[in-house]
């Protein structure tokens, strides 16, 4: 379904990123509240998503979309699956 | 003539500014309260200009409306049901496409709503130009650029809204939030058959029923059905079926869609009206971020930050807490050289005084505690201090912002509650609530102080520390038994914004600082002030004592033997016989002292639940001074030192009649558990009914908190003697 994809089962959850990487939201998995406050935070399909950081104890993960920080459990974060994962070079604030 | 009053409701995203803005417009005569039955703060003041009186309400911060969480809930209904004249929805112009999520679902209710592009200046810092006419054409709604901090554009915003409250703007406006055609057509579609099924009988606008049922919308459902009775069903079940229609048109949850759906029509305004040029520039939030939430910095730095806050409050707040401490003690000598003797004086300064002056010391440490808070929500670093503890705090099943209040807890209960404000979920709110006393406060050190001190004098100090380590593990304990039982449910999904950090404004934290105050005051007057004078009443009463001795009789008596040795002792035996004397006295004082407490009603009631204090090993003196100790832990020495014969509260003397009382070290150590579980007083207790709204969790408290206090002095006195010690 997505021709944009560049390596055979290249989507990710993005739980599975690392500081740096970013990804473009594939789906958004899970249900209720979660799944509905997510999107209504702008976790759209095709919406870009940078990891700027991870807490201190690995848990939770700071995250940059559409141009501001938000911050998930890794939990959470499993829902999200991405695809496109690369290393950003400098900063996320141009990936939106 | 009285002018004509207009009803204002400030609404927007957390962070946006919202609260910088009502600030500015109301400065300090703002109300602050609750919603009625639920625990989100509610705020509201009153301007008068341009002639109206304006009553401006400060709405929760929400990110939607979708009615989830409280405060959604809160902010919709009032929108709904009070009808203000006008909605300010305060957009944060440089976090645009976001907060226009918002703004549609307010401008979708069909209210008067105003659109206030806020930290413009921000937006403009980070090159976003927003077109404020095109996007007031594009959505039919006036728009105005503010800077709340800079109180920039506020009165513009006033005047517009004055200006949008008298006019008659048609309502429902033609131009609308657009969904694409499939769905525009099965809300028309609905909207047509609520409007000829029932019509008249809707209490909202048609378009926004038919929407917010197709979205499953659970409180509107209800809503529904109360206002048009046989109907709803049918009109619930056609809902049904056209939520069928979209799911398997689109293969995914209809809510999901209009969600989607609304974000689309939010892509296409915000490329219309936002231009964003290529400038580089620094990023200084992010930069101090590099440092604050750093792998290897975060903790310490954090940890620097809570011992500053503490420091604060406890070094500093200790001096105006000692001109408190003068000013009440000297008031109260005052008052006894004023008012003739007789009950009303021992009311008045043994009751009154000394119980309300006992808390009040604690003013200025609140102040300061609060200061602090209200700086780091401020600043933003709250969120920070979430962001690294939400791990340790999930593992009691808690938020990452659970840990402020439990670590203030460790001050004060009463301020400590009163911070589980920052929570949003009520069940975190109450689970929060509900384990925070277990953080000993500082009122219960001295307590221990004097038992260690006396059972434990080698290795005071780590029994001391593992009483407060006792009381973390308690909580842990308590905290996953809760969440697993009464307090199931979901965990609020932890998605929080980490907003840019910012520069505080001076005039709003000390407003923070200052409803806090109010609140505390507030209570002092109220349920200290009943509770000193009962446990007065039931100390000071009855009066007429049948003592075993005649106290009077023997004071005299020693009175007079006292003059005739001196008039008969050598000149060089005058002193130490004054000081027999006065020896004498003093002890024939206490004792009776002794007994008017032992027989006072207080006395009758430590010895008739002394039975159920005898398995801990506590005599009814013991079962006497924790008693008292509900309404505050500061009275517990004090009473043991009264009980047990010692006049000066730490003296050696209480050590020494202590270890002749029959205690055990291993009961001393069961009462100190004991004093750090149950209730650590009567304003926690308020503060617990106030916060929770309820007197249920209040009673709860106190119950399921002396339970486990007893269960645990139990275990461990009955547990260490069968292990023999």
């Amino acid at each position: 379904m997505n021709s944009f994809s560049t390596k055979a089962g290249s989507e990710s959850r993005l739980s599975d990123l690392k500081e740096g990487q970013s990804g473009r939201i594939v789906r958004i998995g899970g249900h209720g509240a979660l799944r509905r406050r997510l999107l209504e935070m702008g976790f759209l399909k095709g919406t870009q998503v940078y990891v700027e950081k991870y807490a201190p104890l690995k848990d939770p993960l700071e995250l940059i979309i559409k141009g501001y920080h938000i911050s998930l459990r890794v939990e959470e974060a499993t829902q999200v699956i991405l695809d496109n994962v690369r290393q950003e070079l400098s900063n996320g604030r141009e990936t939106n | 003539m009285a002018a004509k009053q207009i009803k204002i409701a400030l609404a927007g995203n957390p962070n946006s500014g919202k609260t910088t803005i009502f600030n500015s417009i109301t400065g300090t005569r703002q109300k602050v309260g609750n919603w009625p039955g639920v625990t989100v703060e509610k705020k509201e003041g009153q301007v008068h200009k341009f002639g109206y009186n304006l009553k401006i309400i400060d709405l929760p911060g929400t990110y939607s409306l979708t009615p989830y969480s409280i405060e959604e809930i809160v902010a919709r209904d009032f929108i709904l049901d009070e009808q203000p004249d006008v909605v300010i929805d305060i957009i944060d112009a440089s976090n645009l496409e976001r907060s226009l999520y918002l703004a549609t679902q307010i401008r979708e209710l069909d209210c008067k709503v105003l659109f206030a592009l806020n930290m413009h200046d921000v937006a403009r810092a980070r090159g976003i130009t927003i077109d404020a006419d095109k996007m007031s054409q594009l959505l039919d709604v006036p728009v105005v650029f503010t800077v709340g901090n800079k109180n920039e554009g506020v009165d513009v915003l006033l005047e517009k809204a004055v200006e949008l409250a008298r006019s008659d703007v048609q309502l429902p406006r033609t131009r609308r939030v657009k969904y694409s055609k499939d769905i525009e057509k099965c809300i028309e579609n609905y909207k047509d058959y609520i409007e000829n099924t029932v019509g008249d009988q809707l209490p909202y606008n048609s378009r926004w029923t038919a929407i917010k049922l197709l979205e499953d919308d659970k409180i509107l459902q209800d809503r529904i059905k109360e206002k048009t009775g046989l109907k709803a069903p049918e009109i619930l079940e056609q809902a049904e079926i056209h939520r069928s229609h979209i799911r398997n048109f689109f293969d995914e949850e209809p809510e999901i869609i209009f969600t989607d759906e609304r974000y689309g029509f939010i892509a296409g305004i915000v490329k219309e009206v936002m231009t964003t040029s290529t400038l580089q520039r620094v990023d200084i939030s992010r930069n101090i971020d590099l440092v604050l939430t750093n792998r290897f910095l975060g903790f310490p730095i954090f940890i620097f930050f809570i011992w500053a806050m503490f420091q604060l409050t406890f070094t500093i707040g200790a001096y105006p807490m000692e001109w408190i401490e003068d000013g009440i003690s000297s008031f109260s000598g005052f008052l006894a050289t004023v008012v003739p003797d007789g009950l009303f004086k021992d009311l008045l300064i043994d009751g009154i005084i000394a119980g309300v002056g006992a808390v009040i010391v604690f003013l200025p440490n609140i102040l300061i505690l609060f200061f602090c808070i209200a700086l780091f929500e401020d600043t933003g670093y709250m969120s920070r201090a979430a962001f690294l503890m939400d791990k340790v705090m999930h593992m009691i099943g808690l938020h990452g912002k659970s840990f402020i209040p439990m670590l203030m807890g460790f001050g004060c209960s009463v301020p400590a509650i009163m911070a589980t404000r920052t929570l949003e979920s009520e069940k975190d709110r109450i689970l929060t609530i509900l384990i925070t006393p277990f953080m000993s406060c500082s009122a219960r050190l001295p307590i221990y102080i004097v038992l260690a001190g006396t059972f434990f004098p080698k290795s005071a100090g780590t029994v001391i520390f593992s009483i407060y380590i006792g009381g973390i593990v308690m909580a842990i304990i308590m905290g996953r038994l809760l969440r697993s039982t009464l307090l199931r449910g979901m965990d609020a999904p932890f998605v929080m914004e980490l907003p840019p950090y910012r520069v505080p404004m001076l005039k709003s934290l000390v407003i923070h600082m200052w409803d806090r105050a109010k609140m505390f005051l507030k209570k002092m007057g109220g349920i200290i002030l009943i509770g000193s004078v009962i446990i007065w009443f039931l100390s000071s009463f009855p009066k007429n004592i049948d003592y075993s001795k005649d106290y009077i009789k023997q004071i005299e008596a020693e009175k007079q033997t006292y003059e005739k040795t001196i008039s008969m002792a050598d000149e060089d035996r005058l002193l130490q016989h004054k000081n027999e004397h006065e020896r004498a006295i003093e002890k024939l004082q206490q004792e009776k002292r002794i007994e008017a407490t032992e027989k006072s009603y207080i006395g009758q009631i430590g010895k008739a639940i002394e039975p159920v204090f005898a398995p801990l090993g506590i005599d009814w003196r013991g079962s006497v001074a924790l008693l008292t100790g509900f309404v505050a832990k500061e009275i517990v020495v004090s009473t043991l030192g009264v009980l047990y014969a010692a006049g000066d509260d730490e003296s050696e003397a209480l050590k020494h009649a202590l270890k002749q009382s029959g205690m055990t070290p291993l009961s001393a150590l069961g009462m100190m558990f004991f004093v750090l579980l149950y209730v650590p007083c009567l304003a926690t207790v308020a503060t617990i009914r106030k916060e929770t709204f309820s007197w249920g969790w209040a009673i709860f408290s106190v119950i399921y908190s002396t339970l486990l206090a007893w269960i645990t002095a139990f275990v461990i006195y009955q547990g260490g003697m069968l292990l023999g010690f």
